[in-house]
């Protein structure tokens, strides 16, 4: 038996085209040591909790710059829930105002990097927060 | 069994679930193989291959569309590199599927290559197998991107479809051993660059000079480009797409689809008895510390590599005491 594997997948749902963030948060990632599946940009939500199923992922990282956070992150945690894959994790970064912290997090999203961030952090926090399934 | 049930039915979180059991070694997984199997061999297996950046998934993805058209069920197995250094790995074929992300018809998932050599992943086989017994009709395989060396997807795939840019020019005389010897189908990819038309006429007196038998198979070349006109892209690949299915066809009709399966499940056994034998010795010398004393008996010259291992292969493989290797007569 060899050792479980991290799965990530890093998304960015919505419309804005600047990925360059979600690229270097993916590449880091990989470096750490996880598997990263990197899907590009302009995703619907839908697009990905299905393809977050068919990776098998541990963890879905949702990068988003455009303001709609507050509709498109919940709505991943949601479409998650209904296929009865509530287990995989969701984190989100990018633009997000302090005041969406609380009803973010009050919607299921586990943890917010905003562009501060260090990517250290982000990488100490999947070590300690998710658990390979 | 439920869980055989389950995968025969499609369901993706079972599947999914296995495909990554398989991949990290789970003895559950092995289980799960061995009740599948009775359910394998029905999909049309295909391969692509070709150079980093070739255009490879981007063939897949139209490659989806033209069989989903013909009301094929697809499934698709990705391969991209893991790093040697973290160990991590950067997967990112599926940028170019999201369109098929929402049919159910189709199934994507990524696997890192975890440091196998042949430009695949250890668990393909298995993954396939997974695939097919999932119903799909249609499996699609694309390596990672190849040099010469890796051409494993001819033990897991019916057809290889090997796909060449412009810009290798006399290259090609280059390369004919290797990759060039496992394509059942060349593409010219990207043939809106310049260079397409040599690298056409090259691969065209390459096959020339093979002389393929009046009952072979003629090995098409095919070019295609403008991936960003949909309509035109789309008419170049429904023609692959033709020329995919045609080449199951000769398959089976020549005798050739029994040995490719010959071929295929050969290097299947040895694998498996490399994973249920070697392996298992491996992991027992490493857990008691042998190996590690074994090491140090090489450095100080106690003994050599083939005396130890004669002596490991005498302790373990009693019905065969270790002789010394012979080469059959
Ligand atoms: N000009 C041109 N570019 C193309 C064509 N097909 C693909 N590309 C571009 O080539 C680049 C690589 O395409 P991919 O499909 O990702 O190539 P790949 O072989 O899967 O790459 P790896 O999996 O990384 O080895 C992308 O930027 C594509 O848009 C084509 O027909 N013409
Ligand atoms: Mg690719």
């Amino acid at each position: 038996m060899t050792e479980r594997k991290i799965r990530i997948m890093v998304a960015k749902p919505g419309l804005d085209g600047h990925d360059r963030g979600a690229r270097v948060l993916a590449r880091c990632f990989r470096d750490a040591g996880f598997e990263v599946i990197y899907t590009g940009c302009h995703q619907t939500p839908e697009q990905i909790a299905v393809s977050a199923i068919q990776e098998d992922v541990d963890l879905v990282g949702l990068s988003c710059l455009s303001g709609a956070h507050r509709y498109l992150f919940p709505r991943v945690v949601e479409l998650l829930k209904e296929k009865e894959a509530e287990d995989i994790c969701v984190i989100g970064g990018g633009i997000i105002p302090e005041q969406d912290f609380e009803m973010l997090y009050h919607s299921g999203i586990k943890a917010i990097f905003t562009p501060g961030a260090h990517l250290d952090d982000i990488v100490d926090w999947v070590r300690q927060n998710v658990e390979p399934k | 069994m439920e869980q055989t049930k389950k995968i025969r039915e499609g369901n993706i979180r079972i599947v999914s679930r296995l495909i990554r059991n398989l991949e990290d070694s789970e003895p559950e997984a092995r289980t799960a193989i061995k009740n599948i199997f009775p359910y394998t061999g029905k999909a049309h297996i295909i391969g692509i291959t070709g150079s980093a950046g070739a255009g490879k998934s981007t063939l897949v993805d139209g490659l989806i569309s033209a069989f989903r058209k013909k009301n094929k069920t697809v499934g698709v197995l990705a391969i991209d590199p893991t790093s040697p250094f973290s160990g991590g790995a950067l997967l990112g074929d599926r940028i170019r599927m999201q369109k098929h992300t929402e049919d159910p018809g189709v199934f994507v998932r990524s696997l890192a290559t975890r440091g196998a050599m042949g430009g695949l992943s250890k668990a393909v086989g298995d993954a396939i197998h997974v695939l097919d017994a999932m119903g799909k009709d249609i499996i699609l395989v694309e390596t990672v991107g190849t040099g010469q060396q890796e051409v494993d997807i001819i033990y897991n795939s019916h057809t290889v479809i090997v796909v060449l840019v412009p810009g290798m020019g006399d290259e090609i005389q280059a390369i004919k051993a290797g990759i060039m010897e496992i394509a059942d189908i060349f593409v010219v990819n990207k043939a809106d660059h310049p260079g397409a038309s040599q690298l056409l006429m090259e691969l065209k007196n390459m096959i020339n000079m093979a002389q393929i038998p009046e009952d072979g198979w003629p090995l098409p070349v095919m070019t295609v480009e403008s991936a960003f006109e949909p309509i035109k892209f789309g008419e170049k690949i429904d023609s692959l797409a033709q020329n995919i299915l045609k080449h199951y066809e000769y398959l089976v009709h020549s005798d050739q689809l029994k040995s490719r399966l010959h071929r295929k499940t050969m290097v299947e056994i040895k694998d498996a008895l490399r994973t249920c034998i070697l392996d298992q010795i491996l992991s027992d010398l490493e857990a008691n510390g042998e190996l590690d004393r074994l090491a140090y008996k090489l450095i100080s010259k106690e003994s050599d590599p083939y005396t130890l291992a004669e002596e490991i292969s005498s302790r373990y493989l009693k019905k065969r005491p270790g002789k010394p290797y012979q080469k059959k007569g």
